[in-house]
Formats: structure tokens, sequence, C-alpha cells
């Protein structure tokens, strides 16, 4: 399972202020601990980065990439500034990651620069009408998306399909509908539509103790239901991804597995 | 439309390992199941060392004592006797170092190893007698005096591999880790040899060798277990060559040492004994071994000439 490091996001006052002042030291010493802890990517997020959006992305991503040998996810909800990481991006180490397209015309946008730059994207299965209900929706959407993505010419192989993680304190039911999309999500080809979460979302406004716990044992259910990426804090679930791909036999056990 | 091959896509090669000083040998390195050619390059044939040890050998039956006997009180002269014979690569047993034989000394088979490695220019394997505790003081002193000979160390097992390990480091030598017919296992012993800082590229897999009709087909199939698992599911920590010491088992066997007399259904013994060794290791390399350990000069030739005629085909 791809592995992506969320802990690069504008949400967190640390990361807000390194960005602001244009520090390279917090945000390359994130990088690297996620890259230590397993990430096979990190994710930038820069929010909706309306001022000077380009520039800060073009930072960011040479941060990130001067310290680790990794590739990007690039997490914005402005076009341009998306544009300019696709562009600066170092592909050495693989190719960068759009986050996000959606079934809001006003992202469709992001289908055109993953087709231009030849990138895979994370589509959400959202629309212009608010949040889905239920797995059914979301297949429906999800459907949806991938006509529009053959619009563009982008090949099913470069989509991950997003059911959105909700908050389990507000939207209980939300978590088992998930659970059921990615399952259903992977039914709509083959071979099997890739699949990925934003994991920590589930435990938002959580107590700060229980949302480890939250967030590890959704994920092994998720993997348990074929799961292929998840944005998450990789220190905090790595135990989980190695001991659930040894109970899955996609990893040989060896006494000595989660040191490896 | 022509017909396609299906062709499985491998996410991982094993390494090439390339031992000794003067003269040099390679095996391993290729990126597909063995002999699988329409599917990956293999830039080596797979190598048989003949096997001495380091005094008279006390269980070496007919068949073999006709061949080595007026050579084998002096490892050098055997040694050289086995060059006569073709051989690539020389891998010698210190037997007498077990405590149920002579328990001669780390010293006194460190002094042996310094007079074989000036006097021979093959590659040199050093295999301890297989006595865990006492291969733990012997091979860290015989692996020391072969310091920069660029030779393979054996064998590190979980009981003892520390001391191995890190002499073998010292020395600049590549590793043969052991483990008993367990592809768990052995992945186990790859992750605590490279914890220590021993390179992965320098270890050579013994999933513990059997020979025909004895348990062979335990090892073979621990050994497609452990090439699939590296080359097709990924699993870095088992991507390493592999070795099958035949000769040591085959040549315990009753087949290789029931005389004539004893069995005449069974026919001529020295065909049967070189058969019986061919046989085994032919069957190794179908399941991986890309280093074999053989005794029997005639066997040799006969796994020589298989090898030669499977490359010849591609």
């Amino acid at each position: 399972m791809l592995i992506i490091g969320e802990r690069l996001s504008i949400i967190s006052t640390k990361v807000k202020d390194a960005i602001l002042k244009r520090d390279k030291k917090p945000i390359q010493q994130i990088a690297i601990e996620q890259w230590k802890a397993g990430a096979h990517m990190i994710e930038a997020n820069i929010g909706p980065a309306e001022d000077d959006g380009e520039r800060l992305m073009e930072w960011i991503v040479t941060t990130i990439q001067e310290t680790v040998p990794l590739p990007i996810s690039l997490d914005t909800t402005n076009p341009k500034a998306m544009e300019a990481g696709l562009k600066i991006h170092n592909n050495e180490w693989g190719k960068p990651l759009i986050n996000s397209t959606s079934l809001d015309p006003d992202r469709f946008i992001m289908f055109e620069l993953a087709s231009k730059y030849n990138t895979p994207i994370i589509a959400l299965t959202v629309g212009k009408g608010g949040l889905p209900r239920d797995a059914e929706e979301r297949v429906e959407i999800a459907v949806q998306l991938m006509e529009k993505a053959a619009e563009y010419g982008i090949s099913l192989e470069d989509i991950y399909l997003d059911p959105l993680v909700l908050q389990i304190s507000t939207s209980q039911n939300q978590a088992r509908e998930v659970l059921r999309s990615i399952k259903l999500f992977q039914q709509l080809n083959d071979p099997p539509m890739k699949t990925i979460v934003g994991l920590s979302n589930l435990s938002n406004g959580c107590p700060k103790e229980i949302r480890p716990i939250l967030n590890r044992y959704f994920l092994a259910l998720l993997m348990y239901e074929g799961l292929s990426a998840a944005i998450v804090n990789p220190s905090e679930v790595i135990e989980v991804i190695k001991t659930i791909n040894v109970i899955t036999g996609k990893i040989l056990y060896a006494h000595s597995y989660l040191e490896i | 439309m022509n017909f396609q091959i299906p062709k499985e896509t491998y996410t991982g090669g094993v390494p090439e390992i390339t031992f000794g000083k003067e003269k040099n040998f390679s095996f391993g390195g290729e990126f597909a199941l063995p002999f699988y050619f329409f599917e990956g390059d293999f830039p080596n044939k797979p190598l048989i060392a003949f096997e001495i040890q380091d005094d008279i050998p006390e269980d070496y039956h007919q068949e073999l004592s006709k061949i080595y006997s007026s050579v084998w009180d002096d490892p050098v002269r055997w040694a050289k006797f086995c060059e006569s014979l073709g051989a690539e690569a020389i891998s010698v047993r210190l037997t007498s170092t077990h405590p149920d034989s002579q328990d001669s000394t780390a010293y006194e088979a460190s002094q042996k190893i310094k007079r074989i490695l000036s006097d021979i220019a093959l590659p040199l394997i050093i295999l301890g007698s297989n006595h865990s505790e006492k291969d733990a003081e012997v091979l860290p002193v015989v692996s020391d005096v072969a310091r920069g000979y660029n030779c393979i160390i054996g064998k590190a097992q979980e009981s003892n591999y520390k001391t191995i390990v890190a002499s073998a480091l010292a020395g600049g030598h590549n590793l043969i880790a052991m483990s008993e017919l367990d592809v768990n296992l052995a992945k186990q012993l790859n992750i605590l040899i490279t914890q220590i800082g021993f390179p992965k590229e320098k270890i050579i897999i013994d999933p513990m060798c059997s020979a025909l009709g004895y348990g062979f087909e335990y090892t073979y199939s621990v050994m497609e277990r452990i090439r699939i698992a590296g080359l097709i599911q990924g699993d870095s920590m088992l991507n390493c060559p592999m070795v099958a010491d035949v000769g040591f088992y085959v040549w315990k066997t009753k087949e290789t040492q029931a005389t004539e007399e004893e069995v005449p259904q069974w026919g001529s013994l020295y065909e049967r004994a070189v058969m019986w060794e061919a046989v085994t290791a032919c069957s190794f390399l179908l399941s991986g071994a890309e280093l074999i350990i053989m005794r029997h000069p005639k066997a040799v030739e006969v796994v020589k000439r298989f090898i030669n005629d499977i490359f010849l085909s591609t």
C-alpha cells in the first residue's frame, strides 16, 4: 500500500508559521521524519493559497525534495499553484500526485492538468450538491468521475478514488459506508480501481489520546477491504500496515518483520 | 495475430556475487525464476565448487576414496588436484575442528587456510564443521587470515551468527547464512545479519540441503518459495543467491555407499553414486540454487554439461 505522509499541511500551526516565514528547516525536518517512518510520498497541503500560490507551491516542493528522495502529493485548490508544483517537481523518484479533483465543475481543471502532465490524480467522490450519503451514492459519483477522466484521456489506472472519510464524532454511520465504498469502487473496473483515503479525518474533533486508536483500527479494516493508498501520519500507522500486510499474506512473516 | 507468451513481471533481482582474488568467479545476478531466459537476464551460469576437507576425511567411501585418497592427506595438494580436474572454485570444510573429530584448534585451521590461499589461485569457500559453538570460535580466526582474499565464509546460523558475521564483515568476505528448511526463518536470519551492518548483497542463503530420497523435496520447495518471495513478491530480504551443499548430504546416503554385493539389484555402485549426486544437484539448480558444492568429478561433469546445454538453448 502506498503511504503518503500527511503532516505537511497548512492546517498545522507549525507548518503554517514555517510557510509564512519561508523557513525551510521545520518543513524539511517533518519531511525527513515521515520518510524515515516509512512514507513513500510526501503530501504538501498548501490549502487554497490565493496569494502567491504558485511561488509557495514551488518553494515547498523544492524544499521537500532537497532533503528526501520522494515524490510529492500536491494538495491545493488553486490550479495555478498546482501547475507550478507539477512543473517544478523532480520526477526522479516517481511521479507527483494531484490532490484532488471531484465532480464539482470548478475542479475539472485538475483533470486537464493530470492529462497535460501525465500524472495520477485523486478523485473525490463528492459532487457540487454536498456530501454523499452512502456507499451507493459514492459509487454513482465514482462512475461519473471515471467517465469524465476518460474524456480527458486519463487512464483509469491513474485515478485514485477517494470516498471521503468523515468525522466519526459527527457522522458515525459514514465510517461503515466508506468501508463498503472501498470494496465497491474496486469492482468498477478490471484491473480494480485504485482507492485512497485521508485517514485522520475520521478522528478529527476527537480527544487527542484516542485519535491514533481510531485511525489505526480503521486503517486495518480499510486495508482488509483492499485500500491501495492512504494519506496518514506514517509513524502512527506503520505497525498496522506491516502487520496487516503480514496477516493478509502480502509480506512474508519473520519474527523481526516490524523492524524492516 | 501472433501468439504472445505471457510474461511475469519481476519486482526484484538476485544480486551478483563475485568472489576470489587472483582468479574470481561470479554467480547470481539474474532477474527471473531459474532458467526463465524468456523473462529476464541471466548474466552468469550457476557455479560448481569442488569440496575438499582440511584433513583426511573420515566418511569418504569407496567411490570417493578411489579418486582422492592419494591427495587427501594434504589440503593444498587436494585443492591442486581439483584444479587439475577443472575446478572453478574450491570449498574447504574444516571437518577436523569438530569436537567429535580431532577438535583441532582455530589456529591450526587458520594455518591450513593460509597455505591454501597462498598456493591456490581459485576462489575459496571456507566452511566450518557445522558445530555451532566451535564454528563461532574457528570461523572468525580463519576469516581474519583470509582478509582481502574475498572468500565465502559459512555457515552462520541463528545460534552463532554474531561473531561469524562480524568477522566476515571485517575480513571483507561474503557469507553463507543457513537456516533450517523454513522460508520465514531464512528471512529472519537475514534481517538479523543485516541489522549488524552486514551488506545484504553479500549474503548467500543456505536453506539447508538434503539428498534425493532423503528430504530432498523439503529443500526444493523452500528454495522455490524463497525465489518467488524475492522475485515476485519483492521481498528484498530474500533476494539472495542460494547455495546447495549437495556432496555433503548425498555421500551419506545408502545409494552412494552400498556395495554391489549387498544390493545386486541396484547395479553399478559407481554409476548409481555419481548419478545420485548429479541428479540431486541438477534438481536444486531448477529450484534456484546458483552455487553448488559437490564431491565427485564425474558428477560435476554431468551437471556442468546440463548447465551448458540449458544455456546453449537460449
